[in-house]
């Protein structure tokens, strides 16, 4: 027919149609995407280590069940995207497999250990709230069962975001030991969260492209720098502050400057030598391994029931 | 030895065009549990409209998990899941030819025929 070309295809991308699992798209568009759809599986799923290590240590029954409702949504989150992943043609089990085998990313976030209870609230208000300033442009990403995933997401991260605030509020009132805590935790995930948005502009080597068939719709350091404002005023009803002495209004450009981010730190995180990396690759290849039995019986009994049904009755005449 | 093992995907309607991630779909997949996709009705009397997709090894599980996963928060009254497989969906490259000749039957939507302005109701 000659008309998948890739001309034809930027077109339609130009006018904003969505690009659905079966249409023709480049390539690359498809690596691309499988790449970022299931890196982003990964962290939702990764994501949910850090928190479970407070279930059983949250200050309340409240607080408890909150963490659990959170949980159990970051595993359907993995679940939405791994689906989106899919339908362009990688199967479930080799994401997996390259989660499992070191091969895959996912973010570098979660490499960070949870020190004490106040680091879940602050994960909810500054790791939830970074990870809704990515997630809200990509529910009009180009392809279409990445945005809608991405709207349901979005919808569900908001609670995350407000529970992790409140909770951090809670403390910020609460005793000197309280308010420490509480100020300690953002000390500590600051600036790995300013990390999360990527590398700069200029050292971002996919940026470019995906613009372009608008896989993304904003740049690293556009989404970091509206997070950062957003972040400087609300850290003020805490009571607490950044841990950058550089930060400040800036009233020509109505935007905060910020200091320096340690981007070493970052590509040492990122190439395995944070200080969480093999705890969490081990403990999800442990629940895969000895998940093994239990999907071997599952697909057994399902055979096993379907074949009796097609079996006649013994005593059937 | 190639296996006669074919894996479906959503919307998928067996042709050869899959490309890129196709070669590694073949990897450790025998004891994947197959695809469900779920439809979800969001209150009485609207229809069920698709929500997404999930694993599970038999339609019990699969309707346990899309609760789980595609209702927590008031979504729907009621589900039903297929296996992907059973869906037959239109081939984009058809579309054309499927949808195409609706644009120039003008004569088909109200708005084609004029009618004096006397003429209530219709």
């Amino acid at each position: 027919m000659g008309t998948n070309t890739e001309e034809q295809f930027q077109q339609k991308i130009d006018q904003e149609i969505k690009i659905e699992p079966k249409d023709w798209m480049p390539q690359k568009y498809r690596h691309t995407l499988i790449r970022q759809i299931s890196q982003h599986a990964h962290s939702e799923v990764v994501g949910m280590l850090p928190e479970g290590n407070w279930i059983s240590r949250a200050p309340s029954l409240k607080r408890k069940v909150i963490l659990l409702a959170k949980i159990q949504d970051e595993a359907g989150h993995g679940l939405y995207l791994y689906s989106a992943a899919e339908t362009l043609g990688i199967s479930r089990d080799e994401m997996y497999h390259q989660l499992h085998a070191g091969k895959a990313k996912y973010s570098s976030i979660f490499n960070y250990p949870t020190l004490t209870w106040a680091d879940i609230g602050a994960i909810g208000w500054l790791v939830d709230g970074a990870a809704i300033m990515n997630q809200v442009p990509l529910c009009r990403t180009s392809f279409g069962p990445y945005a809608r995933a991405m709207v349901r997401v979005c919808k569900e991260e908001s609670f995350h975001q407000r529970q992790g605030f409140e909770s951090l509020l809670v403390l910020s009132k609460g005793t000197e030991e309280q308010k420490r805590m509480c100020q300690d935790a953002i000390n500590r995930w600051w600036w790995p969260c300013l990390m999360m948005f990527g590398p700069p502009d200029d050292e971002s080597p996919n940026t470019l492209q995906s613009m372009q068939w608008k896989i993304k719709r904003f740049s690293n350091d556009e989404l970091r720098q509206k997070f950062v404002d957003m972040i400087a005023e609300q850290v003020k009803v805490l009571g607490m502050t950044l841990p950058d002495p550089d930060l400040k209004w800036n009233e020509e450009s109505k935007q905060y400057d910020f200091g320096e981010i340690d981007w070493a730190e970052f590509k040492q995180v990122i190439q395995g030598n944070g200080p969480c990396n093999k705890e969490r690759i081990d403990t999800r290849r442990k629940a895969w391994n000895e998940g093994a039995w239990v999907r071997e019986a599952a697909i057994s009994y399902a055979a096993k029931q379907t074949k009796q049904a097609q079996e006649p009755l013994k005593f059937a005449i | 030895m190639k296996i006669g093992i074919r894996k479906f995907f959503y919307g998928d309607y067996g042709e050869e065009k899959n490309s890129a991630a196709e070669s590694t779909a073949s990897r450790e997949t025998i004891n994947e549990w197959p695809l469900w996709e779920v439809f979800i009705r969001s209150k009485q009397g609207l229809d069920h409209k698709h929500a997404g997709s999930l694993h599970a090894a038999d339609a019990a599980m699969a309707m346990e998990n899309a609760r789980d996963v595609y209702t927590r928060r008031n979504e729907g009254v009621s589900i039903w899941i297929v296996e992907s497989k059973y869906i037959h969906a239109s081939n984009p490259d058809d579309a054309d030819a499927l949808f195409d000749p609706a644009n120039d039957k003008i004569y088909r939507h109200p708005s084609f025929y004029d009618l004096p302005d006397e003429v209530k109701h219709m």
